[in-house]
């Protein structure tokens, strides 16, 4: 166990939160390792998502949000810090749907770089097209950067969010049911990037395909009513799992 | 609950069709055994006819498993239920050769005064049987007590083929006249004895689709 807490990037201890009176964690323990894939599952409104926005603070945005806790990453506590455009430097984010600005697609991947204060023309082409590579959409938009982002696939423009989201280099990558919105084929493509992504990035995905969890992650916690029932390698979660609330729901007895 | 209750259904199909199985073997063993006491050639002929029910009953289970694992995508214990269920029935079908393969030392062995009596083989017909019986009726409640019974119940099996194999060889020695029943006897020894190993991988199958671990009652 001990081994375990040191390899972990992010440790969360005892959290909760509450949207004003009602508690959506309840004292939420949970060590996420370096360079893996960890899926959170569970049925709607189990608090995983909740759990995800914990961890970049993007549940600050919402009103009569309260947090207690400790969400720890890389030795700092998140909470007790101001510094939340460091934090999100470090902990980017992908959503449900694909969500670029009406811009072309190399201002979009340049985008946060720029807002860092890259001005540098050939800095930035340099993390554009490497963002793209690493994204695995490089050769499909190399001949069209300057023109708009929103004119690609709805998979497409999914690939070039993760671009713009390694564009800023972060530790760490949160996503929130990325491929919900995609076809099956652009869904196999993102499962196969986030599969090469793992050994540069810490991985946090949500989702509600649980094939999807058993294929890419190395860790899955399961979330039930803001809780977490059980937390293991993604092989005993989908083979031999502890709990009968846990086996129940990855058979899809209940959810 | 009422969440995919097609595939209980499903499940519960496969089930019944390894119940199924099992009695067709149940009674194929009894049916060759008989034969081989009575020195009925009709009867062990019968047995041999009636194989193809149980071979057409594997192949039944084997597409009907592959459907529902393309389709339903199943995981954890329904995943290792499905595979359990795939490979039981191939043991059971191996259950079912032994019977024919008795009825065919039956046949070769025709009517001559029977050296059945010297051997301890009818008490092995009668644990198989009962080994079998357990060994399904544990896959079909998932009880583990039950698989684990079947293994040690294999263990008579064995203590008795080797004790029928010394009383053979022995009387083959002191009778060299009656080679033909002995050897086609010793075959069947051999038979039954393979016969409780299969049985035993049933049980096997069935504590690793229980406890997602895998025993060995082998052993």
């Amino acid at each position: 166990m001990e081994q375990r807490k040191e390899a972990s990037i992010i440790n969360v201890r005892d959290l909760n939160l509450f949207y004003g009176e009602k508690q959506a964690l309840f004292g939420v323990d949970l060590a996420i390792q370096e360079k893996e894939v960890t899926a959170l599952i569970g049925p709607s409104g189990c608090g995983k998502s909740t759990f995800l926005r914990t961890l970049n603070r993007m549940n600050d945005l919402i009103d009569g949000v309260k947090i207690t806790g400790d969400v720890v990453i890389d030795h700092e506590n998140i909470y007790r810090s101001n510094d939340v455009i460091k934090l999100r430097t470090k902990v980017g984010m992908v959503f449900q749907k694909p969500n670029l600005f009406p811009m072309s697609i190399y201002d979009n991947v340049a985008y946060g770089p720029r807002m860092q204060g890259i001005k540098n023309k050939k800095e930035l082409n340099i993390i554009v097209e490497d963002s793209l590579r690493s994204a695995a959409i490089w050769d499909e938009v190399k001949d069209r950067l300057k023109t708009s982002a929103l004119g690609l696939s709805g998979g497409q423009q999914q690939r070039v969010c993760i671009a713009r989201a390694i564009a800023m280099k972060p530790d760490i990558i949160l996503m929130d049911e990325p491929t919900s919105a995609l076809d099956p084929i652009s869904t196999l493509k993102i499962e196969e990037l986030i599969t090469n992504m793992k050994k540069d990035y810490t991985i946090v995905i949500v989702t509600h395909n649980m094939q999807q969890a058993a294929r890419i992650s190395d860790k899955t916690a399961f979330f039930l009513n803001g809780e977490i029932v059980e937390y293991d390698d993604t092989d005993n979660i989908f083979s031999t799992p502890q709990d009968q609330r846990t086996e129940d729901y990855v058979t899809g007895r209940f959810g | 609950m009422g969440i995919r209750a097609n595939f209980e259904n499903n499940l519960q199909e496969l089930k019944s069709k390894i119940t199924e199985m099992g009695e067709l073997s149940v009674v194929a063993l009894e049916r060759s055994f008989t034969a081989l006491k009575a020195q009925d050639v009709e009867l062990a002929l019968k047995v041999i006819e009636g194989d193809t029910a149980i071979d057409n009953l594997e192949i039944e289970i084997n597409q009907f498993s592959i459907w529902i694992m393309a389709k339903e995508a199943p995981v954890s214990r329904d995943l290792r239920e499905i595979i359990g269920v795939l490979k039981i029935s191939s043991e059971i079908e191996r259950v079912g050769d032994f019977a024919v393969n008795i009825a065919k030392s039956t046949i070769k062995i025709g009517n001559t005064i029977s050296l059945l009596d010297i051997t301890d083989l009818e008490k092995m017909k009668n644990i198989s049987i009962e080994m079998l019986r357990k060994a399904i009726q544990s896959f079909l409640e998932e009880n583990i007590l039950l698989a684990k019974e079947v293994g040690n119940l294999e263990d008579d099996v064995d203590q008795y083929s080797a004790e029928t194999y010394k009383k053979l060889t022995t009387y083959l020695s002191e009778h060299p006249e009656e080679t033909n029943q002995l050897v086609q006897l010793l075959f069947v020894n051999r038979f039954l004895e393979r016969t409780a190993d299969h049985i035993t991988n049933v049980a096997e199958s069935t504590a690793f689709l229980i406890k997602g671990q895998i025993y060995d009652f082998n052993s």
